[in-house]
């Protein structure tokens, strides 16, 4: 049992009160079926020695003057019939004994008016439960009150009483047990709306902010209705952070590139060298504001469509052509070049083409970026379920220590200082390869300097 | 006083010399320092093979066996508490009052476990033997009449013939014999023939008997031409020794004696008489000693009250016949009838 501060479990207390109820019926019923069955054998044993005591009564005869008595075989014989117990009878006469035992107690028991009176006490080094018949007989002209007294030790009741606490135990324990399986299994059928419930809950997506439709109990649907209140107001917090971030990128971009552009302007205006350094530097910051914002942008797009993924058939072979089409003039003013390779089966791919696209372009981008120039980035299609995408490069490649950290957000490399970046590319990736049940795996490049990045997804 | 004196010295100096007779009295010495000391109504002759075969099993247990009536067995023990380990008797009435008034120990081994439920009493009574009531008659002398099936047959048969049967039949005296007495109480409840019977015994002079092997010995030499009630086991003992003797068993129903045994309340040694207990449940697996003793043990296969076959059943109506009263009122018609001069 929990204690009183902590719940504990709802269906540990309520299968431990049950059964408690359990076992306190089940000892109330053991002693009241021993208490009537007791009553009920008694009263059959006194019945017994009454007809007995009667039948002796009976036999009792007036013989010219004198009382006599013939007692029947069947008055003592009936007395054998169901136990071993000891027998003794005593007939009297007026206070006189007539025959039988002479030492034996007449029951003093509170006699009704003509009936037998009936007694329980010590004789003989044993209990007895004893009977005195009364009967008024005549002899020679004289009233004689004759008095039957047999009395029979115990011990077949109590072989009975044994047995019948033996029964009594055995359907009181039976009741117990039945009883507290039964409250577990009513337990576990009252609370199965909340179990599900749980799972219900438990079962959901990170991003998933619908909200809950399970069937619910009438006990329950506050505890839901709260719940669905949250995720609204969580879900619509977050797409106002989005919304936020995005409209910000969108406002800071826009005057950037005229900033952007009037400031090569007026480099080519300037003429002394060190405007014409100040206004460099001041180009290369803005390019990294710019950069920084469209991966925001990106990044709050890859969270916007991953919640409501949107698929279709792509041909990720496709996907690479397209990517490196669109990133060659970069690398070619590095005079990078970019090597595709690809499987001769064609291969598919369950997905969103925008963030795929966008994942596949984020880590060119990255790659085209740290790779020195005049370097080749190798990439791979691999195919098999799932497939590869595989993409090395030439350049400075990942810390040992960074490789771990690098997915997170806005977490960059320990040695790329010098180089414009948000910390968001990598992210971006994860998050696409996870909205595909994909992976992203990084390393460093097998063969000698280098990065490797591979995104891992399932395919058919 | 001088007398009652003597009588405490006398009871204290040899309280094996109680007031009871013992009618014979046996050693039978073993190299252990224990003596089961037993009081049977059993003659020492027809005892001593199962003595012999229990000392071969437990050869440390010296034994005194002393023979008694049953009445004397009675006296000794509910009147005198005189000192016994064992008291084996035939007379089952005697054997349950000692039980019922509590002279006798309880006792429970497997060996009594075994034994059916009517023979044995509070596990403090066990029969070992079942002995029917028979009927015995001299073949010779019945030559030309057809031996009784049944009490009425033996009653129109008395009445038909009384010149072949006129004080030629015997039977116990019932105020000798305890065993007399039982069965004649057990055919009195049992026959509405039984007083006609003794009424017609009566007219016949019949003579009366202590012992069965009297009865039986008379019958073989031809005095008698029958006995009724007859210890059948004794009878059929005697069958392969003397030509010429009949026994029969009734088809209404025969009387069925248990010999049992109990441990006193006095025991010293009720060990040891539990050992012979075990020895006396356990005679119907030594058919060899049977046939010796020609004591029939009792076979757990007899069903009470279910057959002709009727072991008289162990319990408190067996106390109705010793009620000094009913005893006497049962005395006294059997002797007005069987007394007719």
């Amino acid at each position: 049992m929990s204690a009183a501060g902590s719940p504990g479990s709802i269906r540990r207390r309520l299968v431990g009160q049950l059964a408690l109820v359990a076992a306190l019926l089940s000892v109330a019923f053991f002693f009241s079926l021993r208490v009537v069955a007791e009553r009920a054998t008694e009263a059959t044993q006194d019945n017994i020695l009454a007809a007995s005591a009667t039948s002796i009564a009976d036999a009792v005869y007036s013989d010219a003057g004198e009382i006599r008595v013939e007692i029947p075989y069947s008055a003592l014989s009936m007395l054998g019939t169901v136990s071993e117990d000891r027998v003794f009878y005593r007939v009297i006469v007026d206070g006189r004994t007539l025959t039988g035992y002479d030492d034996l107690p007449v029951p003093e028991g509170r006699a009704r008016a003509r009936g037998p009176a009936f007694a329980t006490y010590g004789y003989r080094d044993d209990t007895f439960r004893a009977v005195v018949v009364t009967r008024a007989l005549s002899a020679a002209n004289q009233a004689r009150r004759v008095q039957v007294v047999v009395a029979q030790t115990r011990l077949g009741l109590a072989a009975i009483s044994s047995r019948i606490t033996t029964i009594a135990t055995a359907i009181g324990v039976a009741f117990f047990l039945v009883a507290t399986a039964l409250s577990a299994f009513a337990a576990q059928n009252a609370l199965s709306p909340l179990n599900r419930l749980a799972e219900a809950v438990a079962r959901r997506g990170p991003k998933d902010l619908r909200p809950v439709t399970a069937e619910t109990p009438t006990e329950l649907a506050p505890l839901v209705g709260g719940l669905n209140g949250f995720i609204a107001r969580l879900g619509s917090a977050l797409t106002r952070s989005e919304d936020l971030i995005v409209e910000a990128a969108h406002r800071v971009r826009t005057p950037l590139a005229t900033v952007r552009t009037q400031a090569e302007v007026v480099h080519l205006q300037m003429e002394k060298p060190e405007n014409r350094a100040a206004l460099r530097q001041m180009i290369r910051a803005v390019d990294e504001s710019s950069r920084s914002a469209g991966q925001l942008l990106d990044h709050a797009m890859v969270t916007l469509r991953s919640d409501q993924l949107e698929t279709e058939e792509i041909d990720p072979a496709e996907l690479l052509r397209d990517a490196i089409h669109r990133l060659s003039p970069t690398a070619e003013l590095k005079d990078i070049a970019i090597n595709l390779h690809l499987p001769d089966t064609p291969l598919r791919v369950q997905g969103d083409p925008i963030l795929l696209q966008n994942a596949v372009r984020n880590i060119l981008d990255n790659a085209i970026k740290y790779s020195p120039a005049d370097t080749d980035i190798t990439v791979r299609l691999t195919p098999g379920s799932p497939c590869r995408l595989h993409f090395c490069d030439q350049g400075r490649g990942f810390e040992a220590q960074d490789i771990a950290r690098l997915p997170d957000r806005f977490s960059r490399g320990s040695n790329v200082e010098d180089v414009v970046g948000s910390g968001l590319g990598l992210t971006i990736v994860q998050d696409v390869a996870r909205a595909h049940g994909g992976t992203l795996e990084i390393a460093q490049n097998p063969k000698g300097e280098g990065a490797c990045v591979s995104l891992v997804l399932p395919s058919y | 006083m001088r007398l009652a004196c003597l009588a405490v010295l006398l009871s204290f100096c040899a309280p094996l010399a109680g007031a009871f007779e013992i009618e014979e009295s046996r050693q039978y010495p073993a190299n252990g320092s224990v003596t089961l000391r037993i009081l049977s109504t059993a003659d020492a002759d027809v005892f001593e093979p199962i003595i012999e075969a229990f000392q071969d099993q437990n050869p440390a247990i010296a034994i005194t066996y002393d023979v008694a009536s049953s009445a004397q067995v009675m006296t000794a023990l509910y009147e005198e508490g005189a000192q016994y380990d064992l008291a084996i008797s035939s007379a089952m009435d005697l054997q349950t009052k000692l039980a019922n008034d509590g002279l006798a120990q309880t006792y429970v081994s497997d060996a009594t476990g075994l034994l059916p439920g009517w023979a044995k009493w509070r596990d403090q009574i066990f029969a070992f033997t079942q002995e029917p009531a028979v009927l015995v008659l001299n073949a010779q002398a019945f030559t030309g009449l057809a031996p009784p099936k049944n009490r009425e047959d033996l009653i129109a048969l008395l009445r038909d013939h009384a010149d072949v049967f006129d004080g030629r039949i015997g039977t116990y005296d019932v105020r000798v014999s305890g065993l007399g007495y039982l069965f004649a109480t057990q055919d009195s409840r049992n026959t509405e023939s039984f007083w006609r019977l003794t009424e017609v015994m009566g007219r016949l002079n019949t003579r009366l008997y202590c012992c069965s092997g009297d009865m039986i010995t008379d019958v073989a030499r031809g005095e008698l031409v029958l006995a009724y009630n007859v210890l059948g086991s004794y009878a059929r003992s005697r069958l392969a020794d003397t030509p010429g003797l009949l026994v029969v068993e009734m088809d209404d129903f025969v009387s069925v004696m248990l010999r049992s045994a109990l441990i006193p309340k006095t025991a010293k040694a009720p060990g040891e008489a539990g050992l012979m207990i075990d020895f006396l449940a356990g005679m119907n697996t030594r058919p060899a000693l049977a046939e010796e003793t020609g004591l029939p043990p009792v076979a757990p296969s007899t069903k009470e009250d279910e057959s002709v076959i009727r072991p008289i059943r162990l319990g408190p109506g067996l106390l109705v016949f010793l009620d000094t009263m009913r005893r006497e009122t049962f005395l006294r018609s059997w002797t007005s009838s069987i007394e007719q001069e």
